[in-house]
């Protein structure tokens, strides 16, 4: 037999990379080389065929006849594929029905998958595409939410939740405010679109490469599209070019369509979208309109609050449901609504089906109660700050209008962020500023983030890992999180790292598959190193008390003795071996060296019918202090300074935690100033190159942008008592908003709250300044 | 035949489609996939590589003048007789990071990794343009690299931290500048294929010899838009590029003119117009990103006519002239009487566009020249005009002497408001005038709605950018809300 490895002296200075230390992405050499790997960047198989889609131009309608021979002869095309060579379920939908993957008949969007055409090139599919002949018979599409909501075309039923005597509070109360407003939605604009390659395997099974977010459902609509066992499909996803939610379901069909195309023609098979089909094809985030009702008293203190979150879903259901009753999660966000109504209604339109986004919906949610704390301090004549703390949970009540209990107070997070960003003293020199300033004026607002961390869909809340110790030390880890830029990789490393008191540089991270961690859940709802965390932790402590008790016994000593740290293994007074000879060991004894582990978050519930219940394991909590600088005469703006502090638990890795913050911030930043999606009123998106949908530039980053992280260990039981920190900082920008809103606010002497609908745009602030001079002349 | 370096390596083709792209050489044909493509637009930056060109210096030896460029707007043939350096050639042979790779890692400045090589090309760029860049710098060098993860901030660190190391590029320069004048001496860059052709004459003989060759050629100027023709509506045709021909190339100025060729690249007008023509030195930050500035051109852009092109609205309020070879001769037409409809010029086909012209100022004792050119659009870097005025008034005691107005989004084509212009002439110039003038732009001006801006916003904003340059005028300094967000 060849001999084991000999082991290396561990070097008690190398780098540990145990958990709470700021190391680099697993994969940042790799970036700034170019040797990592996206679907696209893999060597393609002998004989691969690329693929092209062809679609609706209409949004709504009916194909009256479809020549396609033009696009059979064209040079270098290999075949053609329509809803006739679908063997299996040609919907999609992932959680209710609604979603076909081709169409020959109906039309609900425009730029539906209609035809996929197959060549020897990307360019000559691309260019075969074009010569499709399609006639249709169009109509007029549905694309107002509110016009949609009065025909009661509902993709799912409205639901409520209530406590107390809202109505008659409302009713007898002196002090009432009411308001409308409409979000806009967000193009995702992950930097590498859509892609998957299919390789036909000998079993008549398939291999996919994709970009998902969600390699297991890709895996099972792949299966039910070629009606084939799910057990011979196995899905691979190594990173994403980002994610953001765009690829938790919208990154399916384009799977599937792969791989109806590789059985058809049983070769390998790439289909990666156009930057511009990229856009108009997949959904985005959900616009919404809101309304608020509310009572105050003389202090500003919510007594009654009447709320109402309208979710365009689109044509399909997707995942409205989950995100409409996530943006009324967060309608109160940090605030206690004594007597309330929230109700949320899921409409359809005829528009690509709106889905996952950074946030889930409760950006859109929070809006509206933020959007009311500003209006109240308008009414009063009070300093928005001052509004929000004697709102908040903890200053009043606890419990929120579903009934869970929020356990941590937030004002100490706000009085801390409030004290550092020297928020009063800014206020009156910005006062003196704008009373001086003959076309500029600046805003300040500080707005705070409370957000719920599981998934609302109780199932999802699981996780499940697979950990190798082969016999040179070295380790192998493979989870069901997929890596989209977070770092969830890295993460997931430091605490098997930390587990087994081994250097991080021990850990191969491999790419996410199917087939080695089987039925996960999507890497979403900022759960990834929450529930991976978790999972592969616990491989790891099923391999660690197996070596533990294995070299308890061969030493004869109480298992309780023997102690892992920085790659050696202690037992006794002054015993010890390295971590590889006691895996050597182990394996000569015949210890198995492999282990799965799982985890389920524990404590959520929640009941619909009453809905009332614990949905989520705890809450994020932040926020944020943004400064902004507005010309009156045509609506422009800079932001100037923005002050930043994230509870994220006790860090598991520093630098990649401020690395979310700042990206969520500067993401929610975009959506709600320079991303407007614009879309024709024959339902066409306008705004689908980035030539005309804008997303941040380098100088868009506040000149002053201070991120900290608030030192506070979660009192849940969370993997080291960290905490999400995803999606809660993109909320942070709703400070961005609301101090634009302050600084329009300023010109009627703070007097009037400004209509500002996001995304604000030069344009919108232009107009909601001259309407708010209109209002002043009225008063005045 | 083409040739070039690509990092260290020489590669010459021949057999390759006029219209391919440089990017897409490199991820199918050399299967070099560490330039990505995000948009194949040149809009994001996910492509961006180096492009060196060979500069002669003057006591004989050559240097090496670097420039970032978007790749997937760039034709194959354009990088003849230049190196071009990508991601994959920047770590030393050694294997060691380049000092922008590891200013990268040791800021955590890339999160899903996507974008990270075209950020680290522009940083090669700038490093080598540059030691210790301002904020201001840096942000100009990266106008055109999106990210959609980091929030940009441990990039501006990472930059901040670039210290002009010496590399291998560096050791080899002189050798490898050397090499590609020489080649350029020796071959007329050519691709051909079936019956298409990339030609990139050298001189005026080879430019009609190519014209006579493939008479319904696209000239290329840079490409920056036309290349969207070939990677969006997926054309082919034959191309005639025009960069080599040094009568397009000149800038200079005479007795009575400031001349830009119109070859001319954004960028190497730069120091040019920072000294001669301030008013187009200011629009510069905000034309397209610094990719396209590196690319793109005077000529391309007007020649172009979109109505929403940078650079006609400040070169009608210059009152510019443009000077074009038609028929065996040059000829002259007024920057006025150029934009005939929407996207439709005055210069006749087959006509080849040489340069402008703009008129020297001449001022006499007691006169004063006060000029404006204004941007506005959803944000602030890389993004189209809403609309763009150009404000250009001599002056007398306050009295308007002479007032040339320059509008961009305002019509289907760049446009001169000549009613807000003689609403203006021989007024004092104050608010009186300025409304005036805003009343005639209100009946003079019919803009359009699209994706970009309402009709009813831009005609606001030309009338509110009056407004403001006549405070700019009266407070002596600038009143944009740029002026008040950078920390340099």
């Amino acid at each position: 037999m060849r001999q084991l490895t000999k082991p290396a002296n561990t070097a008690l200075d190398e780098p540990q990379g145990q958990v709470g230390e700021a190391v680099a992405h697993d994969s940042a050499q790799r970036h700034v080389t170019g040797q990592a790997l996206y679907v696209d960047d893999l060597p393609e198989p002998r004989g691969t065929l690329y693929a092209a889609v062809i679609c609706s131009e209409i949004a709504q309608g009916r194909i009256m006849s479809m020549d396609l021979d033009a696009v059979r002869q064209a040079p270098d095309v290999e075949a053609l594929l329509t809803l006739a060579d679908v063997p299996g379920e040609n919907d999609i939908g992932p959680v209710f029905p609604g979603d076909p993957l081709l169409t020959s008949d109906q039309i609900a969007y425009y730029a539906q998958p209609i035809a996929l055409v197959a060549a020897r090139s990307e360019w000559r599919a691309r260019q075969a595409a074009q010569l499709a002949r399609i006639d249709y018979a169009p109509e007029t599409p549905l694309l107002d939410p509110l016009e949609a909501l009065a025909q009661e075309a509902l993709l799912r039923p409205s639901h409520q939740m209530q406590r107390g005597d809202l109505d008659s509070v409302l009713a007898q109360s002196e002090r009432q405010l009411q308001a409308e407003m409409h979000a806009g939605g967000q193009e995702h604009f992950y930097l590498e679109g859509q892609v998957s390659l299919a390789q036909p395997t000998e079993e008549g099974g398939m291999l996919i490469f994709t970009s998902s977010q969600h390699p297991t459902e890709v895996q099972m609509l792949v299966a039910q599209v070629l009606a084939i066992p799910f057990s011979q499909v196995t899905v691979e996803v190594r990173r994403m070019g980002g994610g953001f939610g765009g690829k938790e379901t919208q990154a399916a069909s384009w799977a599937c369509l792969a791989a109806l195309m590789a059985q058809k023609t049983g070769r390998a098979v790439k289909l990666r979208l156009p930057r511009q089909q990229d856009m108009r094809m997949t959904g985005k985030r959900h616009p919404f309109i809101n309304r608020y009702h509310v009572a105050m008293d003389h202090a500003g203190q919510i007594q009654a609050a009447d709320i109402e979150v309208i979710g365009d879903g689109g044509h399909s259901p997707d995942l409205t449901d989950a995100i409409v009753d996530r943006a009324m999660f967060h309608a109160d966000n940090a605030y206690y609504l004594p007597q309330v109504r929230i109700r949320g209604h899921r409409v359809r339109t005829a528009c690509v089906s709106h889905t996952a986004f950074r946030g889930f919906g409760g950006p859109q949610g929070m809006l509206i109660i933020e959007r009311a704390m500003d209006d109240i301090a308008r009414h009063l004549a009070l300093d928005p700050l001052d509004v929000r703390k004697r709102n908040l949970y903890g200053v009043r009540g606890e419990i929120t209008p579903y009934g869970q209990k929020v356990e941590q107070p937030i004002l100490p997070l706000i009085e801390a962020l409030e004290q550092s960003s020297d928020y009063r003293a800014r206020r009156q020199e910005i006062r003196r500023w704008n009373q001086a300033h003959p076309c500029l004026c600046r805003g300040l607002a500080l707005t705070p983030v409370k957000f719920g961390i599981s998934f609302t869909l109780q199932h999802l809340n699981q996780a499940g890992a697979l950990l190798h110790l082969y016999t040179d030390g070295s380790v192998q880890l493979n989870h069901g999180g997929t890596e989209m830029g977070q770092g969830l990789h890295t993460k997931v490393a430091q605490v098997v790292a930390s587990t087994l008191g081994i250097p991080l540089s021990r850990i191969q991270i491999t790419a996410t598959r199917t087939d080695k961690v089987p039925n996960t859940s999507p890497t979403a709802a900022s759960s990834g190193a929450d529930l991976n965390g978790k999972a592969a932790q616990a491989a790891a402590l099923t391999l660690k008390q197996r070596l533990t008790e294995f070299w308890a016994e061969a030493q004869g000593v109480p298992e309780t003795s023997i102690q892992w740290s920085q790659g050696q293994v202690f037992w006794g007074e002054d015993q010890a071996l390295s971590f590889t000879e006691l895996v050597q060991a182990a394996y000569q004894a015949r210890i198995s060296l492999s282990a799965t582990g799982y985890y389920r978050t524990p404590k959520i519930y929640y009941n619909r019918a009453q809905a009332q219940g614990r949905p989520f394991f705890y809450f994020a909590l932040g926020a944020a202090v943004s400064e902004v600088l507005v010309d009156r005469l045509t609506g422009e703006y800079r932001v100037l300074r923005t002050d930043i502090l994230q509870d994220v638990g006790e860090s598991l890795n520093p630098a990649l935690d401020i690395g979310q913050i700042e990206g969520g911030f500067i993401q929610g930043m975009g959506w709600l100033t320079s991303e407007e999606l614009v879309w024709n009123d024959q339902g066409r998106l306008l705004s689908d190159t980035p030539a005309t949908y804008k997303i941040p530039t380098i100088s868009d980053t506040p000149p002053i942008f201070k991120v900290a992280l608030y030192p506070c260990p979660n009192p849940e039981a969370s993997i080291y008592h960290s905490k999400a920190v995803g999606e809660p900082p993109l909320m942070l920008a709703i400070s961005v908003w609301s101090a634009l809103r302050d600084a329009i606010s300023s010109l009627s002497d703070y007097r009037l709250s400004p209509e500002l609908d996001p995304p604000a745009t030069p344009e919108k602030v232009l107009w909601a300044i001259e309407d708010l001079q209109r209002r002043l002349g009225g008063v005045a | 035949m083409i040739g070039f370096f690509l990092n260290q390596r020489w590669i010459e083709v021949d057999d390759v489609a006029p219209e391919m792209t440089l990017l897409q050489f490199l991820r199918t044909h050399l299967m070099h996939r560490g330039s990505k493509e995000g948009c194949a637009s040149g809009d994001c930056g996910a492509c961006t590589l180096v492009l060196a060109e060979p500069v002669k210096k003057g006591q004989g030896g050559w240097r090496l003048d670097y420039r970032s460029l978007n790749s997937c707007i760039t034709y194959l043939g354009q990088v003849n007789g230049c190196q071009v350096i990508t991601v994959e050639g920047l770590q030393a042979p050694d294997g060691r990071l380049h000092p922008v790779q590891q200013q990268m890692v040791e800021q955590h400045a890339s999160q899903c990794g996507f974008c990270t090589p075209g950020f680290v090309m522009s940083l090669f760029a700038l490093d080598k343009e540059k030691a210790k860049p301002s904020r201001l710098e840096v942000e100009e060098a990266l106008s055109g690299n999106l990210c959609r993860c980091t929030g940009y901030r441990p990039i501006l660190a990472a930059a901040q931290g670039l210290t002009q190391q010496p590399d291998h590029f560096t050791q080899a320069e002189a050798q490898v500048a050397e090499h590609l004048w020489h080649w350029r001496q020796q071959h007329m860059g050519a691709l051909h294929q079936e019956d298409r052709a990339f030609l990139q004459p050298r001189d005026w003989e080879e430019w009609q010899q190519s014209c006579q060759a493939h008479p319904d050629a696209r000239f290329l100027a840079g490409g920056t838009d036309l290349a969207l023709e070939t990677t969006q509506a997926l054309r082919a045709f034959s191309l005639i590029d025009l960069s080599r021909l040094a009568l397009l190339q000149q800038l200079r100025c005479d007795e009575a003119y400031f001349l830009i060729g119109a070859a001319v690249t954004y960028q190497q007008a730069h120091a040019f117009l920072t000294q001669h023509l301030p008013l187009l030195a200011k629009l510069m930050p905000r034309l397209g990103s610094r990719q396209i500035r590196n690319a793109g051109t005077f000529g391309g852009n007007i020649v172009n006519a979109s109505p929403i092109g940078d650079t006609p609205p400040v070169l009608l309020a210059l009152e510019a002239k443009l000077v074009f070879w038609h028929q065996g001769q040059e000829a002259s037409c007024q920057m006025t009487d150029f934009f005939v409809a929407y996207r439709r010029t005055a210069l006749p086909p087959s006509a080849l566009l040489l340069r402008i012209e703009i008129p020297r100022p001449r001022l006499a004792p007691g006169q004063s020249q006060f000029q404006r050119v204004y941007k506005v659009s959803k944000r602030r870097d890389d993004d189209i005009s809403a609309v763009c005025l150009a404000l250009n008034l001599t002056l007398e005691s306050g009295r308007i002497l002479a007032v040339r107005i320059g509008l961009g989004g305002m019509a289907a084509t760049p446009i001169r408001a000549y009613a807000a212009e003689s609403a203006l002439q021989g007024q004092v110039f104050d608010q009186a005038a300025v409304q005036a003038a805003q009343q005639a732009l209100a009946e003079s001006c019919e803009p359009l709605s699209d994706v970009r801006a309402s009709a009813a916003y831009r005609l606001r904003l030309v009338q509110n950018l009056l407004q403001r340059a006549l405070l700019e005028y009266e407070q002596g300094h600038s009143m944009e809300v740029d002026q008040y967000a950078t920390v340099d």
